[in-house]
């Protein structure tokens, strides 16, 4: 079994060429995939590009075999092939690296890597052959990997190192690679880069889906862009640049850069003092954080994923007892009340797991809107709800904020992931907060709705919001802020002004590894 | 295009409406050939079944009593699963409550007006239901006691409790004197008794019988049991009102609205700023409240004394899960599933008698109608979340994620 050879472990012959052709895809209402092209050979590294709805993971879960399309084919090698599960898929050596990471915990890396595999030596386990083969490929790709090392003790980055080293192991060799930057540090993304060019260099095929404009540049050969199920595009990455990809994918002209005018700041709407707190297992989340944010004001607040960010979200929603400190809304001391409290103090929240915590899905558009307000005037009298009321104020929502449904009575399970997000900010928004907490408000959403959400924020920022703005994502910290918390394990490494601030600095602070300058 | 997916659409909602009739029609085929083994001709059983159920006023009249603790106690299994707990107790709350109302009666007995002590004897069974419904809420709320566990210990605790009052303090001095120490309480008095069907008919003039009138048919049968003694009472028309309140407090007011979000989705409703600790109680609460006013409605409308605490519930607290599923747990739904339930049960009596088959098979074909009823539910409910996959994206990648692993570690 070695990653040089013709055949694969399953005997079937290495994938050199992959073809997708004239696939079709349709769903009750949605056509995922019209006539789709698309291709991928040895050695390179392919970007698929698009918003989101636009057909991006239907098109690779057709590929993985979860789907089977109307129409179309994929040909393998020049040969046309049936996909019909994803153990075909994983027999032909096509192996998919996922956003969220299939790890078990409790297990060590190697047994994680063996796990569902034969041993060679049934029906013991052979796992010194396996941790001497993980070792074979750290070695060879650059993947820092200690095969005895507890999966639970190991940091993202470094697991997202086993998913890629599972999949090279099971003799993948033709990835998909899902946003896989989405949790990383620059400096992590940079690693893992180096890793995918040596994995290209190699003679794998790889297939690179991001959002992030400057990854693709920074990574791919070639990009095919896709929107609304057709593939609207495929060129070399050499030959085009950022605004015209982004054209592409929304189909008009985006602007990519954000203007943030001048505003007076006024008082200190928010302000934490001394926060200490503690989650269920006694570990301290949040150290002595000291923030302030005043009115006309973003604060961003940078970090790596599970530094603080969502403990401190929710220690000024209430939802996150804190062991010491105060936490002031609006000049009014409001440390651990409930969060309808906090409401009431002019708190509104966009939490960042929109589907979980931001919406009942089995809820309509009109019902979800009322989820805080529901309680007093306008929307009910008494203990009865007005739904003529709700119905009027939906309908304004839908209108002002450019909510996509059919309906205001649509369930919003059935609405997209950016109008979901759209829906949270018009709730949110409209109750007129004089502090807003948005917690990741674009992941996961479209160029097109992250424009008009950012724009809407800035909207709040004139018009003297003071805004507390969580985000994963350095690129638009940097641009919506006027000033950046960096939080690394809980404690706010620094707070800088982001226009002082490159992005490597930012970088060493997520990091833990140097203070404010 | 349009026209096909308009098409499925309406198809596939027809075919959730319809699922748990055919989930019946399921049952009653496995049970046929059930029967068929016992050397009984089915259709023939199951044409006992029915026209006992639904042929005769008598019929009508006890399947349309017997959907009155069903529907009741199916308005609070309804409210339970809506605010996302899950009600097994409804059986020992509904014992609880026709204790206590009883007390109720044999207290006031004449001492007022007979609609005021009706309606305290009902008020205390909701009473009594309610707190034995809080007990368990309050441990799952505060302690994450497993409600499901908590209130089937609850059922055997109601049945002890109600057999010490029985053999003790509420025991009918008519028995010790005889010394035959039967454990039932004294009869209520006759005069707060819930109306019969037919006594409301005399007080409105209609003293004629069917076959005074000349009435032939079904026009005699409906007249029959509207006007003629029957067992029907008055209780059915309340159960009927109070399902169309359950309905209106469910969507139409804030509390209702907050149940049933804290049901869908405890996490958005937290971060909304609802208790849900509060509301997971108070819809154990409101769950118990139902099944001890169905208590209360079963002594003061029917039994007129209390008995054995298992003859009193007589399965109603799980039947009434059913009945409650089998309406889509949607209160004005489980008007008609109480009757059709109601006329399972009376079907059922009926057609052991008629057919000689043993009691012991009429309760498995009555448990295959549940078990295929349940079923659908959950198949249901696994189609729509495979729709829902489809369209939220994000929830779609984790599912093929999870998926995909499931498969690559077979």
């Amino acid at each position: 079994m070695t990653p040089d050879a013709k055949l694969l472990p399953s005997g079937l012959p290495r994938i050199e060429s992959m073809e997708m052709r004239g696939i079709v895809k349709k769903f009750p209402g949605v056509l995922a995939c019209d006539h789709v092209n698309f291709d991928v050979k040895a050695g390179e590294i392919h970007a698929l590009l698009g918003e989101n709805g636009a057909g991006k993971s239907t098109l690779m879960k057709i590929l993985y075999g979860l789907y089977h399309p109307e129409e179309g084919e994929i040909i393998l090698n020049g040969l046309p092939v049936e996909i019909n599960s994803p153990t075909d898929s994983l027999n032909h050596g096509i192996g998919m690296i996922h956003q969220h990471f299939m790890l078990v915990d409790t297990l060590t890396v190697a047994e994680n890597v063996a796990l569902g595999l034969k041993s060679t030596r049934e029906p013991r386990m052979d796992l010194d052959v396996v941790s001497a083969r993980i070792r074979e490929l750290a070695v060879k790709y650059g993947l820092k990997v200690d095969p005895n090392a507890l999966v639970s003790k190991l940091a993202v980055g470094e697991r997202q190192r086993v998913e890629i080293v599972k999949a090279l192991y099971r003799g993948a060799a033709l990835l998909v690679l899902d946003e896989p930057t989405a949790v990383l540090t620059p400096q992590e993304v940079e690693e893992l880069f180096h890793i995918f060019r040596q994995m290209a260099a190699d003679g794998h095929a790889l297939i690179f889906i991001s959002h992030k404009l400057d990854e693709i540049f920074a990574l791919t050969d070639r990009v095919t862009v896709l929107r609304d199920g057709k593939a609207v595009g495929s060129t070399l990455t050499s030959q085009i640049n950022k605004a015209g990809l982004a054209a592409m994918m929304v189909g008009r002209e985006v602007s990519l850069s954000r203007e943030r005018p001048d505003v007076t700041v006024g008082k200190v709407r928010l302000s934490l003092k001394g926060i200490n707190a503690f989650n269920a297992d006694g570990q301290q989340i949040l150290k002595e954080i000291n923030l302030e944010v005043r009115s006309g004001e973003i604060v961003g607040v940078a970090g790596i994923s599970g530094n603080g960010q969502r403990p401190l979200a929710e220690t000024v929603a209430g939802l996150q007892p804190v062991a010491s400190g105060t936490v002031e809304l609006d000049g009014q001391l409001v440390t651990g009340l409930p969060p309808a409290r906090m409401f009431k103090a002019g708190l509104s929240y966009i939490p960042e797991e929109r589907m979980h915590d931001g919406v009942v899905k089995d809820f309509s558009v009109a019902e979800n809107l009322i989820l805080q307000d529901h309680i007093h005037a306008p929307f009910s009298k008494g203990i009865f709800l007005d739904f003529k009321f709700i119905a009027k104020h939906a309908q304004r929502l839908i209108q002002a904020f450019n909510v996509k449904t059919p309906s205001r009575e649509t369930l919003v399970k059935n609405l997209s992931g950016g109008n979901i997000q759209k829906l949270i900010l018009a709730r949110e928004l409209a109750r007129g907060p004089r502090v807003l907490i948005a917690a990741q408000p674009t992941r996961g959403v479209d160029i097109g709705a992250t424009e008009y959400i950012h724009a809407q924020l800035l909207k709040g920022r004139a018009e003297g919001l003071a805004t507390l703005l969580i985000s994963e994502d350095l690129d638009e910290v940097k641009a919506m802020s006027d000033r950046i918390a960096v939080l690394f394990e809980g404690r706010i490494m620094g707070i800088v002004t982001s226009d002082e601030v490159s992005t490597e600095q930012l970088g060493l602070m997520m990091a833990g590894e140097a203070a404010a300058v | 295009m349009g026209k096909t997916r308009l098409n499925r659409q309406h198809l596939e909602r027809l075919f959730d409406t319809l699922l748990p009739l055919l989930a019946v029609l399921g049952a009653f085929a496995i049970g046929a050939v059930i029967l068929a083994l016992q050397g009984v001709n089915p259709l023939e059983a199951y044409k006992a079944m029915v026209v006992g159920a639904f042929g005769s006023k008598n019929g009508l009249a006890d399947t349309l009593v017997k959907s009155i603790p069903l529907l009741l106690v199916g308005l609070g299994i309804a409210i339970a699963f809506r605010g996302g707990v899950i009600n097994i107790g409804a059986e020992g709350q509904l014992i609880v409550g026709a204790l206590f109302s009883t007390y109720i009666g044999l207290q006031l007995g004449e001492s007022m007006s007979p609609a005021l002590v009706i309606l305290l004897g009902l008020a205390a069974g909701a009473l009594m239901g309610g707190l034995w419904g809080t007990i368990p809420g309050y441990l799952k709320a505060q302690l994450g006691v497993n409600e499901i566990l908590s209130t089937i210990m609850m059922n055997q605790i109601a049945i002890q409790i109600g057999f010490f009052l029985l053999r003790g303090v509420m025991i009918d001095p008519a028995e010790i004197a005889a010394g035959t120490n039967i454990p039932h309480s004294a009869r209520l008095t006759k005069a707060i008794d819930i109306p019969r069907f037919t006594d409301i008919a005399k007080s409105l003039g209609f003293t004629e019988s069917a076959k005074d009138l000349g009435l032939e048919g079904w026009s005699k049968e409906i007249y029959g049991l509207l006007a003629e003694p029957t067992r029907l009472h008055a209780g059915l028309i309340f159960a009927i009102i109070i399902a169309i309140l359950v309905y209106i407090f469910l969507w139409r007011t804030t509390i209702g609205y907050r149940i049933r979000a804290v049901g869908l989705n405890p996490h958005a409703s937290r971060y909304a700023g609802i208790d849900v600790k509060k509301n997971m109680v108070l819809s154990m609460t409101l769950s118990g409240a139902f099944a001890g006013l169905a208590g209360a409605v079963e002594i003061f409308g029917l039994h007129h004394r209390m008995f054995e605490p298992l003859a009193v519930s007589a399965g109603y607290g799980f039947s009434g899960i059913v009945a409650a599923l089998f309406g889509k747990l949607h209160p004005l739904g489980m008007i008609p599933s109480s009757i059709l339930f109601g006329g399972l049960l009376v079907g059922g009596d009926k057609m052991q008698r008629a057919m000689q088959v043993p009691q012991v098979l009429i309760q498995v074909i009555l448990g295959l109608v549940v078990l295929f009823v349940v079923s659908t539910d959950y198949f249901v409910r696994r189609r729509q979340n495979r729709r829902v996959s489809v369209t939220s994206r994000a929830d779609d990648l984790i599912l093929a994620a999870k998926t995909i692993e499931e498969v690559t570690n077979e």
